[in-house]
C-alpha cells in the first residue's frame, strides 16, 4: 500500500495500464514535455516516448475523431481534455461518431476520455463545468467519477481495459487534495459498481465525486450532533449506475438524498430520483431530496462560488429536513 | 540597432500622423499594463486574485499597437489574455484590478475574473476563455455592423495555437466569402501553454493559413508598437473602405510563464532574455527619447503616475464590496 493522492493515483493508474498493454497511448494537449495541464502525465514521455505520449495541438475534435478512429483499429488510446469544458469544442465526435460506433458496426471502441471536471478554483465559467448530465443522455458511452485515490487509480485501469468509450470525470479540486491508501499491485474497480463509503440506517445520500467528502463530513457531524445514521453510497459509475446498490440502500433507510456538484435542473440526479420513484416507491417515508449547484452559470467572484456550489453546511441542513419529515 | 537608428533621417512614425500626445499615450498604455500587471503577479502571490491569471508582459505592443488606430465605435474580441487590451481600450484600472480581486465594482461585476473582462460600451467585447471559441463571434458582429450601414471595424485577438482549431478555418473562409469588415490580429507568441509553434504547426508561416481564402494577409513585429499601427492602420483603412479582412499575424513573445502555474520548462531562459533584449516598452521608450519627445526626466515621471494609479487600483480593490448573491439570479435569461 502506498499513500498518495488523487492525482498521483491516476498516474499511476495510467503508468501501469500503458506498462502493461502497448495498444495504450495517451493523447491530448501539452501532455508530452509539459506534463499536462494538471500535470498528470508528467515523466511519461521521458519514459514512452512521443510515439506513446502524444502531444497533440490545440483541437479537441481533432483528438476525440483521432482517438476514436485509432480504437476502432485495435489501439487503446487514453486522451486528455485539459478542462472538462473544453470537450464541448469535441462534442460532435462523441455523441455522434463514439457513442454509435459499436451500435452501428459492432466493434469494439476501447477509449477513455479524461475530463478534469469542476468547481471549486475559482475558475469561473468556462474553467469550472461538470459534464456528465451532456453525456449520460446519450446512449452507447459509460461515464465514471471516482471520489478517492483507490477509486481513481481503480477506474482508470477498468476503463482502459474496457471495450467501450469511457469518459472519466476527474476531480479537479480532489487532486492534490485528497490521499488515500492505494495497492502497488495489480487491481481494478469495476466499472457500474457502486461502494457504500459509510453504512447507516436513517438516510441514504446518493452522490459521487467531490461531494462524497461532503456528504461524509455532513454523516459524521449529524452522527455527532443528533445522533443520525446517515450512510454514503459513492456512485463512482454514472453510467451505468449499479441500481441494485441504490436500492437496497434505498430500502434500507427510506430516505433519500442525491447530491452532485453538477447544477440541480437536468442532471443526473432527477434520473437517479425517477429510477427509485419507479422500483422503491413503497419503502419511501419522504419526498426525494436534491442538492446541486445552482442554475446559472459559475461565477468567478469567490464568495459567489461559494453560494453557487452545493457545500457540507448544505448537506447537513437538506439532511436535518429530511430526518425531520 | 542602436546606431543604426542613428543614422535614421526620420523617425519610425514619420510616416503616420501620429502627434506627439499620441506618442505619449502609446507609450504610456504600454508601461501602464506592464506595471498593472507586474502588480497583479504579486497581489496573486498574496492571495487576493484566484483561479487562473494569464499575463500580457512582452506582448504590450501588438495590443496597443492594434488598439490605438482604432475608433470609438469600433469593436474589439479577444482571448483570456485580455488584461492588456482592455487596458490598452482604456478600461480604467481600477475596473480590471477589481475585477481580478472579484469585486463588484470590477469590469465584469466579478462573475468573469482574468479571462473575462468586458466593456460594452468601449467596444471591448471580451475576454474569452475557450481558445478558439470567440473568433465566430467576430465575425457575426462585423457582418452585423456591415448589416446595419455603418463604418465599423471589428478587430479579433487571437493566439496563434488558437489557428489549430477547425473553426479558424471556418471563420477565415465566411469572412472573406462574406467580406467582411474585420481583421485577425493573430499573436504568435511562440508558444500555445507549453508547446512550441514548431511542435504544432505544419508549414512554416503563420499567416499563410489565410492563403487558401485569399485573404489580405501577413507577417507584423509584434514587439514593434509603431510597426503593428503601420499595418493595423493599413488593414483598418481595407475594412473600414473597401469592407474586406485581413490577417495579421504579430510575432511576439510573452515574457512570463502561460499563466501563474507553469514553471517554463519547455523553454530556455537564454531564449528569454534574447526576447527581453527587444522589451517592446524600452525599445519604444529609447526611440521617443532619441527624438525628444519624450525625456529621461519625463518618463520618470510617468513612471511615478503610474505606479500611483496601480497603487489605488489595489487599493480600490481591495476596498471594493463582494457582489451580492442577487446577482447570481438576476441575469441569467434577460
Ligand atoms: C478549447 C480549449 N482547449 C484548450 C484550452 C486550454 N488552453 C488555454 S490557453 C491554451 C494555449 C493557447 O495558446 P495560444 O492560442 O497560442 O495563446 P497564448 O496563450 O499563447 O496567448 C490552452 C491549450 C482552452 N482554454 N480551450
Ligand atoms: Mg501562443
Amino acid at each position: 500500500m502506498a499513500n498518495i493522492t488523487y492525482i498521483e493515483a491516476i498516474s499511476k493508474g495510467l503508468w501501469e495500464e500503458m506498462e502493461r498493454d502497448k495498444s495504450v497511448f495517451l493523447i491530448g494537449e501539452d501532455i508530452g514535455p509539459f506534463g499536462g495541464a494538471f500535470k498528470v502525465t508528467k515523466g511519461f514521455i521521458q519514459h514512452f516516448g512521443e510515439d506513446r505520449v502524444v502531444d497533440t495541438v490545440l483541437a479537441e475534435t481533432a483528438i476525440l475523431g483521432a482517438a476514436t478512429g485509432a480504437a476502432v483499429v485495435g489501439m487503446r488510446p487514453v486522451a486528455e481534455i485539459q478542462f472538462a469544458d473544453f470537450v464541448t469544442t469535441g462534442f460532435s465526435q462523441l455523441v455522434n461518431n463514439t457513442a454509435s460506433i459499436h451500435y452501428r458496426w459492432h466493434v469494439p471502441c476501447p477509449m477513455v476520455v479524461r475530463l478534469p471536471s469542476g468547481a471549486g478554483i475559482h475558475g469561473g465559467p468556462f474553467h469550472s463545468r461538470n459534464p456528465e448530465a451532456w453525456f449520460f443522455h446519450q446512449p452507447g458511452l459509460k461515464i465514471v467519477a471516482p471520489s478517492t485515490p483507490y477509486d481513481a487509480k481503480g477506474l482508470i485501469k477498468a476503463a482502459i481495459r474496457d471495450n467501450n468509450p469511457v469518459l472519466y470525470l476527474e476531480h479537479k479540486r480532489l487532486y492534490r487534495h485528497i490521499k488515500g491508501e492505494v495497492p502497488e499491485t495489480d487491481y481494478i474497480v469495476e466499472i457500474g459498481k457502486g461502494d457504500v463509503k459509510r453504512e447507516g440506517r436513517d438516510i441514504s445520500v446518493i452522490t459521487y465525486g467531490s461531494m462524497v467528502h461532503m456528504a461524509l463530513e455532513a454523516a459524521e457531524i449529524l452522527q455527532n450532533e443528533i445522533g443520525l445514521s446517515i450512510e454514503v453510497l459513492d456512485l463512482r459509475s454514472l453510467m451505468p449506475l449499479d441500481t441494485e446498490l441504490i436500492y437496497s440502500s434505498v430500502r434500507k433507510t427510506g430516505k433519500v438524498l442525491i447530491a452532485h456538484e453538477d447544477n440541480i435542473t437536468g442532471g443526473i440526479g432527477g434520473e437517479i430520483s425517477a429510477l427509485i420513484n419507479e422500483n422503491c416507491f413503497q419503502y419511501l417515508d419522504a419526498p426525494i431530496k436534491r442538492i446541486g449547484a445552482i442554475d446559472t452559470p459559475t461565477p468567478y467572484s469567490p464568495p459567489l462560488e461559494e453560494f453557487f456550489l452545493p457545500n457540507t453546511k448544505k448537506v447537513v441542513v437538506a439532511l436535518k429536513e429530511l430526518a425531520a419529515f | 540597432m542602436k546606431e543604426e537608428k542613428k543614422k535614421n533621417i526620420q523617425a519610425p512614425w514619420a510616416d503616420l500622423k501620429l502627434s506627439n500626445e499620441k506618442l505619449i499615450k502609446i507609450y504610456r498604455d504600454m508601461l501602464l499594463i506592464r506595471r498593472f500587471e507586474e502588480r497583479a503577479a504579486q497581489e496573486y502571490g498574496k492571495g487576493k486574485i484566484g483561479g487562473f491569471c494569464h499575463l500580457y508582459i512582452g506582448q504590450e505592443a501588438t495590443g496597443v499597437g492594434a488598439i490605438a488606430p482604432l475608433r470609438e465605435d469600433d469593436f474589439i474580441y479577444t482571448a483570456y489574455r485580455d488584461h492588456g487590451q482592455a487596458i490598452a481600450r482604456g478600461m480604467s484600472s481600477k475596473g480590471c484590478m477589481a475585477e481580478l480581486f472579484g469585486k463588484v465594482t470590477g469590469v465584469s461585476k466579478g462573475i468573469g475574473g482574468s479571462m473575462h473582462f468586458y466593456d460594452l460600451s468601449k467596444g471591448f467585447m471580451g475576454g474569452w476563455g475557450i481558445v478558439g471559441g470567440h473568433p465566430p463571434l467576430a465575425a457575426g458582429s462585423a457582418f452585423a455592423t456591415k448589416y446595419q450601414g455603418r463604418d465599423s471595424v471589428t478587430i479579433c485577438f487571437m493566439g496563434e495555437a488558437s489557428t489549430n482549431q477547425g473553426v479558424f478555418h471556418e471563420i477565415l473562409n465566411m469572412a472573406m466569402l462574406w467580406k467582411l469588415p474585420i481583421i485577425f490580429i493573430c499573436e504568435n507568441n511562440g508558444y500555445g501553454m507549453g508547446t512550441a509553434i514548431s511542435r504544432a504547426m505544419a508549414g512554416e508561416h503563420l499567416f499563410e493559413k489565410a492563403a487558401g481564402y485569399e485573404m489580405a494577409r501577413g507577417a507584423v513585429n509584434g514587439m514593434d508598437v509603431i510597426e503593428m499601427y503601420r499595418e493595423m492602420s493599413v488593414a483598418i483603412e481595407r475594412a473600414r473602405k473597401e469592407s474586406l479582412p485581413t490577417f495579421l499575424e504579430a510575432r511576439t513573445y510573452r515574457f512570463r510563464g502561460h499563466s501563474m502555474s507553469d514553471p517554463g520548462q519547455y523553454r530556455t531562459k537564454d531564449e528569454i532574455d534574447e526576447y527581453k533584449k527587444r522589451d517592446p516598452i524600452e525599445t519604444f521608450g529609447s526611440d521617443l527619447k532619441q527624438w525628444n519627445i519624450l525625456s529621461e526626466s519625463a518618463i520618470e515621471k510617468l513612471e511615478e503616475e503610474i505606479k500611483a494609479e496601480v497603487q489605488e487600483a489595489v487599493e480600490f480593490a481591495d476596498a471594493s464590496p463582494q457582489p451580492s448573491i442577487d446577482v447570481l439570479y438576476d441575469n441569467v435569461y434577460a
